[in-house]
């Protein structure tokens, strides 16, 4: 791993950081990754994920919120005739 | 004066009813202590302004005749799990001003039996650490020695009960976050099965494996809380039924398994060790019977563990980008939001999981880092399937050490391991509890340890049992 991971990693997750950041992130990710590199010991053998995905229904029934609109729209850094406001994308 | 020290839920449920207090004026004697102590301590990150009056509204209904184990008890709330109209931060400043906009099913259950919301309590910022030292509003102390960390990530709430500021408290634990700290401040915490109290309205940070869990002075106080908030809820997907796991039968012959070699192997100290070893005396002289068990892969757990959560972690996280609550950062461009968002508002243990769970995420690592973890988390499954044939309860210490001084441990991986013998349960999906075991004197204070016990899917209420049996002759 070198500063140009870290960087491209932060990146990724969208993450400012300051230069100094960057190579004590990177010495701490060498400890931690060369910690959990451990788990290439393990021996699969036959055993695969355990990945039981289903889907979980309810019924389709209307019901009453709890939701408050008003505490919604207060925390939208920004807003305008109760709609949130984005600065334009395209 | 309402004598706080040895009062539990079950005493103070009884003077309740019997009008010996109101729950005004308990309330009131909490609200005294904790404004003299919380100052030092840091356990509560906010005490609510309106405590009496929720009092004031539980004694009108006890007056009614009503009676909930829980109407008119104190509890302290760690700060991730969503209360409607009040601040929840996560002890990050990226949700430093967030109102809350609708209530976690715990709290409306608790609120359905009266309870009495103290306060907010501080933890590791979203719940990523074992001190509370990752909050970013100041680390909370040990009440046993307040130059040492309290445990964590519910630091705030384990303090807020052992130092008689809360009766009661909810936390949360992904890798140990409820019976670490419960074990360094010398008081029960437990996690139960994955699933089986709703995780809806709780800050996510690893959601295969968060838990809300109780924590309290003793095992039947932790059981009428777990009580009150378990159950199956149609707004968590992954919340189980009753009838998911089958109840465990208490037997009359109790195998407690250990593994031996796990705790006698390095990094466990020495004083953990004794203390363990005279725990498991006792329940040998009580009639239980001890089986060194074998796991293989279980020295692995932690690796599995600090490759699952940061993936799911960094999942959960990107949410937080100043667009529709929280902080938000002013850029150039809606980029540039983001990037300054996230960049000044996680602080750094937080920036560090995200990154390490975007590294092993990435496309040429998944398969090598997370692929093989989700493959190895079966396989110590299936193990402890197998070996919980043959016994009824694992045993270990809860921490390998006892509480460590503030600021000592500055590697992130020197914290991390005092997880070792925590993540497991998580891992697993299994119910596990912290139990207090005992004292020993270091620098002239006494620092509490706990032992842990672990059961099969759906065993609470063995965990219980075998708490009470162990409260009754550990003394002995």
């Amino acid at each position: 791993m070198n500063i140009e991971d870290v960087e491209n990693l932060a990146k990724l997750a969208r993450i400012e950081l300051s230069e100094d950041e960057k190579k004590s992130l990177l010495s701490d990710m060498e400890g931690i990754l060369g910690y959990v590199k451990q788990i290439e010991s393990v021996e699969i053998g036959e055993v695969e994920a355990d990945l039981k995905v289903h889907n979980v229904w309810r019924e389709d029934q209307a019901k009453n919120s709890e939701f408050s609109k008003e505490l919604i729209i207060e925390q939208f850094p920004d807003a305008q005739d109760g709609f949130l406001k984005v600065k334009k994308i395209l | 004066m309402i004598d706080l020290k040895n009062l539990t839920i079950k005493k103070a449920r009884k003077a309740l009813d019997a009008g010996e207090f109101s729950a005004v004026e308990l309330a009131g004697a909490y609200l005294s202590l904790i404004k003299n102590e919380n100052k030092e301590l840091n356990a509560y990150l906010e005490v609510y302004n309106d405590v009496l009056d929720q009092a004031k509204d539980a004694d009108a209904r006890i007056a009614k005749g009503e009676s909930y184990p829980l109407l008119g008890i104190p509890l302290a709330i760690k700060d991730v799990i969503l209360i409607k109209g009040r601040k929840v931060s996560a002890a990050s400043k990226i949700l430093e001003n967030y109102t809350a906009s609708y209530d976690a099913t715990v709290i409306v259950k608790l609120k359905k039996q009266g309870a009495v919301f103290l306060g907010r309590t501080n933890t590791d910022e979203f719940a990523m650490g074992g001190s509370t030292e990752n909050s970013a509003f100041g680390v909370t102390r040990n009440p046993n020695d307040v130059s040492r960390v309290a445990g964590g990530s519910s630091g705030g709430s384990a303090v807020a009960v052992a130092a008689n500021l809360a009766l009661g408290a909810l936390g949360s634990d992904t890798g140990g976050s409820v019976r670490l700290p419960a074990s360094f401040c010398g008081i029960v915490g437990m996690k139960p099965t994955y699933g089986r109290i709703s995780r809806y309205g709780l800050i996510a940070m690893g959601s295969s494996l968060d838990c809300i869990g109780s924590i309290a002075k003793n095992v039947e106080d932790a059981q009428i809380i777990y009580d009150a908030i378990y159950g199956h809820d149609v707004l968590d997907s992954t919340s189980i039924f009753d009838t998911t796991y089958t109840q465990s039968p208490i037997k009359k012959d109790l195998v407690i398994g250990i593994p031996f070699d796990l705790i006698n192997g390095d990094g466990v100290d020495i004083k953990v060790k004794e203390n363990f070893e005279q725990s498991i005396e006792k329940f040998k002289a009580s009639g239980f019977k001890i089986k060194d068990i074998s796991i293989k892969n279980l020295d692995l757990a932690l690796a599995v563990y600090y490759i699952i959560m940061p993936a799911e972690a960094s999942t959960n996280l990107s949410r937080f980008d100043g667009v529709r609550y929280g902080l938000h950062k002013e850029g150039k461009n809606l980029l540039e939001d983001y990037m300054f968002t996230k960049g000044f508002g996680f602080g750094k243990e937080v920036r560090r999981r995200i990154l390490l769970g975007t590294y092993v995420l990435s496309a040429g690592y998944y398969d090598a880092y997370y692929g093989k973890a989700q493959i190895a988390r079966n396989i110590l499954k299936k193990e402890f399937n197998r070996v919980f044939e043959d016994v009824d309860f694992i045993a270990t210490p809860t921490a390998p050490f006892v509480a460590w001084k503030i600021g000592e441990k500055s590697d992130p991986l020197s914290v991390y391991l005092a997880d070792i013998f925590t993540v497991t349960a998580n891992i697993v999906g299994i119910p596990a509890i912290s139990l207090p075991s005992g004292n020993v004197l270091i620098d002239g204070k006494e620092l509490p340890l706990g032992i842990q016990f672990m059961v099969p899917n759906g065993g609470e209420n063995l965990l219980f049992e075998i708490g009470k049996k162990f409260e009754e002759i550990k003394d002995k």
